[in-house]
């Protein structure tokens, strides 16, 4: 049988209606789009690549030539943040990828088998979730000493965040399979794949979105925090490495704001940012928010109003 | 839809037509968990039940005397403990189940949690057309606006492409009915599939089955709390008491001459103009008569005997004993031997 995995895109890509989301949606793009074509941009016209030494004297502030400022290497700042942004935004989405994956794939078949292999797997998910995640984090980190460049901490990071996730996907199937339309859709001769696929897991679209988000923010917080406290790999560049160099080179005591200030701006930016898009996430599984536009919404309450008051 | 038999077969009740689907002696027991681990539920007991082609079959009872319960093992959406379900005949296992629900479909009760919010009409309707009837894509739309039709959703073209949440609750059990038949069954099994809609729009669903039943020689179960709309719609009824099932007749006889003492309660308790009112109900303790069957005991006896008005030391201890009273009428009742 083939399956007939039809999406069904909307007609035509719209301009979200709800504000937040369009703001986070915004940041995120811009942010994606530095990531692309920012270091090729800065080197061209700046003329600065972010691993160049001495590139302008030691801890400049602001200038002209350094938008940004210089470290105490020289180094330019701007240059360095927009490769970091390559690089968090790299292991953020590639990082929350894998937890989120992992998270539905281990969260949905637990929570829809019955049986042992459910018990099972179950039983696998909760070992997992008592496992403190930040020190193995740390543990696995050390050991790895920053081998394996972004996709290493990308995949250090999936691979042992996932649990939480998967606790929650569970939850959610386990009350989703015992709905009428479940039921309906396997006395309609629907085969368990595609109950579990098409039945069951729209339903936990805007679950699996948020997780993503979350997990694609904690993923970038985690590298930087590896990174700060020392146990990635110090030679990469990222927001999380610039924070440590500026830590360990006393940017704090020696008022060199321009250093610190931009990597944390950045990440607080792009947690601002999944936090705003969250906000629009429930339309993906209710037809009927995707259905009335917040105008038209709000002229119904016009309506009503007027409507009640009249009589 | 091929396969229509003469109208006659169906309008004549007096020639039984064949049985289709069967229920010989199925009794479910479901294990329970957490602090009631060890214990079980006695959900059905021996039951048999018959469905005919072309007829339809009201299954009363109060909540939890095992109605759905019995419905959800004729579709084989369950197994049953013992005993087996047979149809046309022939016993059906779990493992053809696939087979079985492209002839034995089952209409739920509450059209608003039956349909995939998420899904238009139009992919609701063509699952089953494609699973069932291997229908190709090229005619699948014609197919779907075929279904709509035969369940009175015209025009057919302004619904395919609506979400449930667009229809009301009559529309969207039809769009369910639909759903039924497009597997083209030999068998519909309805559990209470119009409790959950406004009263005004029930004898219209009602109307749709029966006409699908005189069309198509459909054979239905009617699961229902309501009397009056099993007596203008069926054919037969059967009266379920924890499960078991306590007394099968035809519809008109079993509503005026019950013969067992819970359709007599139950017969009393629902409003018929055209029964006569002097009934036992006065002289009935309610008291004694509110406390429900212990379903976790196993059963000895008859089922109903410490509500029963009529109950005799022998009915708590040994089971009673069929009494045919007329062609299919029979009560399981110590009273009539």
């Amino acid at each position: 049988m083939r399956l007939p995995l039809r999406l069904r895109l909307p007609r035509k890509i719209r301009r979200p209606r709800n504000r937040k989301v369009a703001v986070g949606l915004v940041i995120l793009v811009v942010l994606v789009v530095i990531a692309i074509i920012g270091p090729a941009l800065v080197s061209a016209l700046l003329g600065q690549t972010a691993g160049r030494l001495h590139a302008g004297g030691p801890l400049e502030p602001p200038s002209g030539r350094h938008w940004l400022g210089t470290t105490t290497a020289g180094e330019d700042v701007l240059a360095q943040l927009v490769t970091g942004t390559r690089t968090s935004l790299l292991v953020g989405l590639t990082g929350g990828a894998i937890s989120t994956t992992l998270a539905v794939l281990l969260g949905v078949i637990s929570g829809y088998s019955t049986g042992k292999a459910g018990a099972a797997l179950t039983a696998f998910v909760n070992v997992f979730l008592v496992i403190p995640g930040l020190p193995l984090l740390i543990i696995i980190a050390s050991y790895t000493q920053g081998r394996g460049g972004w996709i290493m901490v990308a995949l250090i990071i999936g691979l042992t965040s996932w649990p939480g996730g998967a606790r929650v996907k569970r939850a959610q199937t386990l009350s989703l399979r015992n709905r009428d339309f479940v039921q309906a859709a396997r006395y309609a001769g629907e085969s368990r794949v595609r109950i579990v696929l098409l039945e069951v897991a729209p339903h936990l679209a805007p679950l699996i979105a948020s997780t993503f988000l979350f997990a694609v923010v904690s993923s970038i917080a985690a590298e930087a925090g590896l990174n700060f406290i020392g146990a990635g790999n110090p030679n990469t560049v990222s927001w999380g490495t610039m924070l440590f160099w500026a830590q360990s080179q006393g940017a704090l005591l020696s008022g060199a704001w321009w250093w610190f200030a931009p990597p944390g701006l950045c990440i607080a930016l792009i947690g601002t940012a999944a936090g705003l898009i969250n906000f629009g996430v429930d339309e993906l599984s209710d037809p009927r928010l995707r259905a009335r536009s917040p105008r038209a919404h709000r002229k119904a309450g016009r309506a009503t109003a007027a409507i009640a008051e009249a009589s | 839809m091929s396969t229509t038999p003469p109208a006659t077969q169906a309008a004549e009740a007096a020639e039984t037509p064949e049985a289709i689907l069967q229920a010989v002696g199925v009794t479910k027991r479901i294990p329970l968990h957490g602090r009631d681990r060890g214990h079980v539920v006695h959900a059905l007991n021996g039951v048999d039940l018959t469905l005919r082609r072309g007829q339809i079959l009201a299954l009363v009872g109060e909540s939890g005397s095992g109605k759905s319960t019995l419905a959800r093992l004729l579709a084989l959406g369950d197994v049953p403990t013992s005993g087996e379900v047979q149809f046309a005949g022939k016993p059906v296992r779990r493992a053809d189940r696939r087979t079985h629900f492209g002839r034995v479909q089952m209409v739920l009760q509450d059209p608003f949690s039956s349909l995939n919010n998420l899904h238009r009409v139009r992919y609701i309707l063509s699952r089953p057309l494609r699973n069932f009837a291997r229908t190709s894509s090229a005619e699948l739309e014609g197919r779907v606006l075929e279904l709509l039709e035969r369940v009175n959703l015209t025009p057919a073209d302004d619904f395919i492409d609506k979400y449930p949440h667009e229809l009301s609750g009559g529309q969207r059990q039809r769009i369910a009915i639909a759903r039924a038949l497009a597997a083209e069954p030999a068998v519909l099994l309805g559990d209470e599939p119009v409790s959950m809609l406004d009263v005004s729009i029930r004898l219209d669903i009602l109307n749709l089955l029966a006409e699908l039943r005189r069309r198509d020689g459909l054979a239905m179960l009617y699961i229902t709390h309501d009397i009056a709309s099993a007596r203008y719609f069926a054919d037969e009824i059967s009266v379920m008491y924890a499960g078991h099932i306590v007394e099968t007749g035809p519809v008109e006889q079993v509503t005026q001459e019950p013969k067992h003492p819970y359709t007599k309660l139950l017969l009393a308790a629902s409003p018929d103009p055209d029964r006569p009112t002097a009934g036992s109900s006065e002289d009935l303790d309610e008291e004694d008569l509110a406390e429900p069957p212990n379903l976790l005991a196993e059963p000895v006896g008859c089922p109903f005997a410490h509500r029963c008005p009529d109950a005799t030391p022998a009915c708590s201890t040994t089971a009673p004993p069929t009494h045919t009273f007329a062609a299919s009428h029979w009560a399981r009742c110590w009273l009539y031997s």
